[in-house]
């Protein structure tokens, strides 16, 4: 004789829920949920640059700090998690002073010109990153590559130390524009343990020397990098750049407000990646994965990220072929 | 994890040097020939080969002695190995100073130009030295220079923890015998000897400065140049392992609760209670807890681990070993910083004196319990001192701190629960153990139990280590260190300290008496000037030490100790930006944005120092006096 055993699921304990004070306002919410979170679960709005859902938090812009009551400095709401009892406050004068500071400290060294939202942010946060002085001239190319950890050059008082450096072009697909590098760790991380896991790219060098390299800054092509362009798509501020939209930049015909977005299937492989193809006057012009897709949660390898070009070839069959070329 | 190599072999020194450290390769997977074992049917990789990671930085400094730099084909065979990605390894090689990523001479002067040896003639050895060959790296007198392997170069260095005996230099020469001599005293003709080839001659801390040698008082200092630091016997015959029976026969709640009893609080900067510590760590059911001895000491004008290390090293042994008992450690590293070769060399050999004396290793003192010692080398970063960045140095990473929290006692060294605590935090072990924590607790003040060891350097007479208990005052350790009459300013508590006016010295040097005067005691540090110092020159050291020494991690501090050294720049050279009142208010955004906002002490104390010299000595047209 059988007996049929119903095998119950097991059930999990719902999450402890947590009690704590965020701008005078009471909220309840998940333990291990994030000061960030429970703040937008209010409405309040908090600036981050190196936050990202789909990665490791590694909290070190500090663009999103908040002060929480009793604690001697300020908190990343990124990455600490709620606790009971908290007294959290996001817009304390000290809170304000520091995101000033940090954007101000970004937007002296760093050409922030293609970062989205960046100017409004600079505006609202009333940032005066003149006043450390004009940008000095930009590096030579290789030169911050090559600085050795712990030593500097004495300061110009004349001027205000940047990260301004020639634009890295050594292959067809994407540039490297790393005079616009906050060093926010996101395609590190892309490139490695949270998604591609390609270690192609890591952080080198110390303090303002610290760079995002390839192993002795060789050229792309001589790396491990496949060109998946994971990093370019977590990217926040244009650092990593797609050729085609480097160059229509270049030439003055890049016009988001002029562009469409269809979200399609990458037709190379079984996968299915969800592809979202950015259309410009009926051309594509780039193509990403919405980071919201549970599947790809924005990644793409060269095919889907680089391979439609044949899509606006020429026209299949006008050269009187077989509808491959 | 697939791995793509450099297109580059490495040397047969460099292939042995490597293999010296790392063993030599088993298969082709590792590195070795092919079909030299069975690695043709089976796969080595996975999870331990990636917990071989934690060997890099061993890896990377062997070829560091062996060649005097991490060449190529060196980087790729040390990637080969330890299946590290290229980039990941280039990333370490580069955040360290000690690590040469392009050719340098195989020997390497590395003068301290920082505040103890500036006014104490470091400026004319520099001097001397700019004559006869270019700097390395991007120093004053210019860019790079590549300079041919047999001919001597020099750098500018940070402090070395020698400023009792400023000006100091460390030599390093790469050969299949390394040399490694910290040298103190140096002037303009032995540096330019040195440059010549001359042999560096005896590392300057074989002989202790030690101003209150044979002083019935010394608890920490008793024995330090007057027992043998290089004989077990004579450490016994002087007391040692006495404090390590007790504790065996005492059990591991009952030193907790001695500890806890004493009120004894870390010396390395935090002053964090050691028995709370202590207790969070025994209690952790993760397994296998560690224990850290931090012996980074690189604090400007700190140099007290040193003398214990060098002149006391089985008491650190005997201490680590009673922590590590009391807290339920099977594995203790010693994170020592790169510049300290003597005392790696004292310390080395008392561990494994005291391992064959059964002292270490399994089954001590017939007590059941297992621990072992291991000696980790610094390579140039004043950050691996702090204890997070410590761990990722000591795991084979970047030395970039960790987000707190968790803390160290929950997710420390391997993620591990873990105990770190400074060198004479350690030492003060002995005692109380030996006496119980109530007779601790009866020297010093409420607040402040014990004794403590201050490192007197600059415009004294006597410079060296001082142990006084806590209370005594500042103005009588200058006195008996023969402070100069015309004393204009003091720096205590090191870089991320504060300056003193010569009218605020009467303060008593404990944790509660400096937290009433807006100072703090640090790491010990009490480093006087003199009327005839440059005080502006001083302070813009410190400001370029914090700017060379910031991890680069966050923004607050990688920018902001930039923006700080600027200003500073500008004012000493009146070329300042909308008047001197507006960049003192600059410079205190900047500071107090570091301090608010940067992930961890390094930023969080970069404007300390700055500030005190604005607001309390009124450098720079600031503040009062
Ligand atoms: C930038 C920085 C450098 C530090 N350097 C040292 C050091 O060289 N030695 C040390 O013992 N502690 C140093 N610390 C403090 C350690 O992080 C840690 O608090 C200490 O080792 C704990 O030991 P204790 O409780 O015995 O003091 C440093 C902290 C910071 C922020
Ligand atoms: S394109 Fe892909 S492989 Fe190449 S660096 Fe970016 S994330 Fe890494
Ligand atoms: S290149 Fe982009 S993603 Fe990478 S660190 Fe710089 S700003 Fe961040
Ligand atoms: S404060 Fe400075 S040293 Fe500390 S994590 Fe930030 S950048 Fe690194
Ligand atoms: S967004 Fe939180 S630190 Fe960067
Ligand atoms: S050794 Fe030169 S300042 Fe300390």
């Amino acid at each position: 004789m059988t007996t049929l055993v119903r095998i119950e699921r097991p059930v999990r304990a719902p999450k402890a829920q947590v009690a704590l004070t965020i701008d005078g306002q009471s909220v309840t919410a998940d333990e291990g949920t994030t000061i960030l979170a429970a703040c937008r679960s209010l409405g309040i709005e908090i600036p981050t640059l190196c936050f990202l859902e789909t990665l490791r938090p590694v909290n070190v812009c500090r663009l999103c700090v908040v002060e929480v009551e009793g604690a001697r400095v300020l908190a990343p709401s990124c990455s600490r998690a709620i606790e009971a009892g908290m007294v959290v406050r996001t817009k304390s004068p000290r809170v304000v002073l520091a995101r000033r500071l940090v954007l101000e400290f970004l937007a002296s060294s760093v050409d922030l010109s293609t970062t989205p939202g960046m100017a409004e942010l600079l505006a609202e946060y009333g940032c005066q990153p003149e006043r450390f002085g004009p940008p000095a001239p930009q590096a030579l190319a290789g030169e911050r590559d090559a600085a050795i950890a712990g030593h500097h050059a004495p300061p110009d008082p004349a001027f205000a130390a940047t990260v301004a450096q020639p634009v890295k072009v050594d292959n067809d697909l994407y540039v490297r524009d790393y005079a616009k590098c906050v060093l926010c760790y996101k395609c590190v991380e892309a490139c490695g343990p949270d998604h591609q896991n390609t270690f192609a790219i890591a952080v080198a060098g110390r303090g303002f020397n610290a760079r995002i390299s390839t192993e002795l800054a060789v050229p792309l092509p001589d790396s491990a990098c496949v060109y998946c362009g994971n990093c370019i798509a977590v990217c926040p501020t244009g650092a990593l750049m797609a050729s085609a939209e480097f160059e229509m930049r270049a030439a003055g015909t890049w016009d988001e407000s002029a562009q469409t977005t269809t979200d399609t299937i990458c037709p190379y492989c079984g996968v299915g990646c969800t592809l979202s193809l950015h259309v410009q006057d009926n051309t594509i012009v780039k193509a990403t994965s919405p980071l919201e897709n549970g599947i790809t949660l924005g990644n793409l390898c060269i095919k889907g990220r680089f391979g439609w070009q044949f899509v606006q070839g020429p026209r299949r069959g006008a050269s009187g072929g077989d509808g491959r070329g | 994890m697939d791995i793509k190599l450099l297109d580059a072999a490495p040397s047969n020194d460099e292939r042995a040097a490597v293999d010296a450290v790392l063993g030599a390769p088993t298969s082709a997977w590792d590195g070795g020939a092919r079909g030299t074992g069975d690695d043709s049917h089976v796969a080595f990789g996975g999870r331990a080969m990636r917990e071989q990671r934690h060997r890099l930085v061993p890896a990377l400094q062997a070829l560091q002695a062996r060649v005097g730099w991490i060449s190529e084909g060196g980087l790729s065979y040390v990637c080969e190995r330890l299946h590290v990605p290229p980039a990941e390894a280039w990333g370490v090689a580069t955040f360290y100073a000690l690590l040469a990523t392009s050719p340098r001479p195989r020997r390497v002067v590395h003068v301290c130009d920082d505040v103890g040896c500036r006014s104490k003639g470091a400026k004319a050895v520099l001097s001397a030295m700019v004559g006869v060959s270019p700097a390395i790296a991007h120093e004053p007198s210019g860019d790079h220079v590549h300079l041919d392997a047999d001919r001597a170069g020099w750098m500018h260095s940070p402090c070395l923890g020698l400023c009792d005996q400023a000006p100091a230099a460390l030599v390093t020469e790469a050969g299949a015998v390394p040399t490694e001599r910290l040298l103190g005293h140096v002037t303009p003709e032995s540096a330019r000897a040195l440059l010549d080839g001359a042999a560096p001659g005896d590392d300057a801390t074989a002989v202790t400065l030690l101003p209150q040698r044979g002083d019935p008082s010394l608890v920490l200092l008793k024995r330090v140049g007057v027992v043998d630091p290089t004989s077990l016997s004579a450490y016994r015959a002087a007391g040692g392992y006495e404090a390590l029976t007790k504790a065996i026969a005492m059990g591991p709640e009952a030193v907790i609760r001695e500890v806890t009893a004493s009120k004894l609080v870390g010396r390395g900067g935090a002053a964090f209670p050691t028995g709370r510590k202590w207790e969070a760590v025994r209690t952790q059911r993760a397994t296998p807890h560690y224990l850290v001895c931090n012996a980074d000491e690189s604090e400007p004008g700190t140099f007290k681990d040193r003398v214990l290390l060098t002149g006391d090293p089985f008491a650190i042994v005997e201490s680590m070993t009673i922590a590590a008992y009391a807290t339920g450690c099977t594995k203790g590293f010693v994170y020592l910083r790169a510049e300290y070769p003597l005392a790696a060399t004292r310390l080395q050999h008392a561990i494994d004196a005291a391992r064959t004396a059964g002292l270490l290793g399994a089954d001590i003192l017939g007590g059941g319990f297992s621990f072992d010692i291991e000696i980790r080398r610094g390579a140039g970063a004043y950050i691996c001192g702090e204890e997070t960045a410590l761990f990722e140095s000591i795991e084979g990473k970047r030395g970039e701190p960790r987000s707190k929290p968790p803390f160290p006692v929950e997710v420390g060294v391997f993620g591990k629960p873990t105990v770190v605590n400074n060198v004479e935090t350690l030492a003060n072990v002995l005692p109380i153990v030996l006496h119980g924590g109530d007779a601790f607790a009866k020297t010093g003040t409420a607040g402040s139990t014990g004794t403590r060891l201050f490192c007197l350097s600059g415009a004294v007479a006597k410079p060296g280590v001082y142990e006084l208990p806590f209370g005594a005052s500042l103005r009588s350790l200058l006195a008996a260190a023969g402070a100069s009459p015309r004393l204009r300013a003091v720096l205590l508590g090191g870089a991320a300290g504060t300056f003193l006016r010569a009218d605020e010295i009467d303060l008593p040097l404990s944790l509660e008496g400096a937290r009433a005067a807006n100072t703090t005691l640090g790491s010990g540090v009490v480093m006087a000037f003199d009327d005839e110092e440059d005080l502006v020159d001083i302070v813009l050291r410190v400001a370029a030490f914090f700017r060379d020494e910031s991890c680069g991690q966050c923004v607050p501090c990688r920018v902001g100790t930039v923006r700080q050294e600027e200003a500073l720049h500008r004012l000493a050279r009146g070329k300042s930006r909308g008047g001197a009142s507006t960049e003192i208010a600059l410079l205190e955004e900047v500071g107090v944005a570091m301090r608010d906002a940067s992930i961890c002490g390094l930023g969080q104390t970069a404007y300390a120092a700055v500030e005190s010299a604005v607001k309390r000595l009124g450098l720079f047209g600031g503040g009062a006096a």
